[in-house]
């Protein structure tokens, strides 16, 4: 080769795989990228705002909890891969309790050494009346005040700064709690390719990186909105990995051997998903302007990505907090042709005439006809159709004094009543509260454990 | 005539908080055209009028041949107190597929 080609063979690039894309997703495709992926690092996606609602209600019951429980079983499976090849594992998986599920991950390795990297202070759960900031709702303006009482978490959106600290420290392992999701990919490209905090294009450009890979199976071919019937042997879908130069150009691929399909029509759809504003999507590290990004399909299940471009990071940051906001009591029952939706509107009615009998009165009531109005407005009747009862109440048992009313439907209502499913037990609702606090005041109680 | 917009792109729609996104894919440049006259903020206002509480606002992406609809107050508070099946908003762009326009 002419020595035209040497500034490219000497580019850094840095390989890099999506593990995970919720609490509750299968390991396979993670052992897949480990074995085939050739990647130095992989990152788990395990948290979303539920999540988290989730962990704290585990924590409260066990001080000792607040992480995903699966991470032991995951870690098993992984760290012996892991850790021979030499690949970085970076999960947020720590939820509220980092430093449990660093214990977790210790144990899981048996006995082999590894270091373990948590990152702290995201967690403001405890925190919040010290701040001294007012923490009005991000969307609204609305005061604070009207959920203070009601808070079951609250959580900072942490940049990749402490986990790039973590990775320069050795660490084999980094577990973390809330970060952006991002972070976790953009992480181990900043020390990896020695990118500075201020190369806006490049931090954005490492930025959507994460966020093509960070809900895993979407950018291949999952949920494809497209051809979909046709994606390639999606029970073992392959997830996502990213070829990243030193200058930023990257390439998304998948690991060979795997389902799904990779193609600008798949990654295009991620590349959009869950961003309200394209030329302003702001996370800790910096601001992504989608405007002028292109995908280019380079054929076998490689696309290129190109014309990220980045502004400076906010000075704000992001901060969620949950709020308990009611329970949820809900039923459901199937009624058959002929007249099934004017069977489960019948049903319906006795229903909140019974509601009324018992005084059960639900904050909100919604009723569904799943099979006609359920996901989509109405259009044709359906021969068969199920009449979905979902209730908002102030307290669980009014939750269950609603769902104990179902089971009366079975011999006293309209009849080709099938599919009774019985009535799911109440669950907890939670608002979301999202608000802005100062970067600074966030930051100053980050800090990295290695062990 | 009208045509149904799944006969003419792709989309996927995504939530955040109370705020449903939805992303519509033109497979072409006339088609992506036809899309930006016709598929406006306030025809997509109107198509979801019975569970949107809040305003629609439309960004452009010309390279990927992309509209992006943000519809505030679209949820029912949000996934994680929403009572609805549809809890997570997935079916607002398939149900936004069913829309017709002139063509």
């Amino acid at each position: 080769m002419g020595p035209a080609f040497e500034p490219a063979a000497r580019m850094r690039r840095y390989r890099i795989g999506a593990g995970q894309g919720f609490y509750g997703d299968s390991p396979g495709a993670a052992l897949d990228m480990a074995r085939h992926g050739e990647v130095s690092a992989i990152a788990f996606d395990a948290l979303s705002e539920l999540t988290l609602a989730i962990l704290q209600k585990d924590r409260q019951r066990d001080p000792s909890l607040g992480y995903t429980r699966d991470l032991g079983a995951w870690m098993k499976r992984l760290l012996p891969i892991a850790l021979d090849r030499r690949i970085a594992l970076i999960t947020n998986a720590g939820g509220l309790n980092p430093e449990g599920a660093a214990e977790v991950v210790r144990k899981a390795a048996d006995g082999r050494p590894l270091r373990v990297a948590t990152v702290h202070g995201d967690n403001l759960t405890e925190r919040l009346g010290t701040l001294a900031v007012p923490l009005d709702h991000a969307v609204t303006g609305a005061a604070f005040g009207e959920v203070s009482d009601r808070v079951v978490f609250a959580a900072a959106y942490l940049g990749a700064g402490p986990l790039v600290e973590a990775l320069s420290r050795g660490a084999d392992v980094v577990v973390t709690g809330r970060v952006a999701d991002s972070a976790l990919f953009l992480a181990p490209l900043v020390h990896a390719l020695g990118w500075a905090w201020d190369d806006w294009d490049r931090l954005a450009a490492g930025t959507v990186v994460g966020h093509l890979l960070e809900c895993s199976g979407q950018a291949c071919g999952g949920n494809f909105s497209g051809d979909w019937a046709s994606v390639p042997e999606p029970w073992h879908l392959g997830y996502p990995l990213a070829e990243v130069s030193e200058d930023g150009v990257v390439v998304i691929g998948k690991p060979p051997g795997s389902g799904g399909r990779v193609t600008a029509e798949t990654v295009s759809e991620q590349l959009l998903y869950e961003v309200q504003d394209p030329t302003r999507y702001v996370c800790p590290d910096v601001c992504v302007d989608f405007t002028d990004v292109g995908l280019r399909d380079l054929g076998d299940n490689r696309v290129e990505v190109e014309g990220t471009r980045g502004a400076a990071r906010p000075e704000l940051l992001k901060v969620v907090i949950g709020y308990s906001d009611g329970w949820m009591g809900e039923g459901r029952v199937g009624y058959c042709w002929p007249h099934a939706l004017k069977k489960a509107r019948r049903a319906e009615e006795i229903l909140r005439h019974r509601l009324e009998m018992v005084g059960c009165k639900p904050r909100d009531i919604l009723v569904e006809f799943q099979g006609y109005d359920s996901l989509q407005p109405p259009r044709s009747e359906p021969d068969e159709v199920y009449l979905r009862v979902a209730v908002r109440t102030e307290t669980r048992a009014e939750a269950e004094a609603m769902t104990r009313e179902m089971p009366y439907l079975a011999l006293n209502g309209p009849p080709g009543l099938g599919g009774y499913g019985g009535v799911t037990p109440p669950r907890e609702l939670l608002g979301i509260w999202p608000t802005l606090v100062p970067r600074e005041i966030v930051e100053r109680d980050v800090h990295v454990e290695v062990t | 005539m009208t045509r149904p917009l799944a006969e003419l792109a792709r989309a996927r729609s995504g939530d955040k908080g109370d705020i449903v996104d939805i992303s519509l894919f033109a497979a072409d440049e006339p088609t992506y055209e036809l899309l930006r006259a016709h598929v406006t903020a306030q025809r997509v206002r109107a198509h979801f009028a019975d569970r949107v509480r809040g305003e629609v606002t439309r960004w452009e992406l010309p390279r990927l041949r992309a509209l992006k609809f943000v519809l505030q107050g679209a949820l029912d508070g949000g996934a994680s107190r929403s009572l609805r099946s549809d809890n997570l908003g997935k079916c607002f762009g398939p149900a936004l597929l069913r829309m017709e326009i002139e063509v």
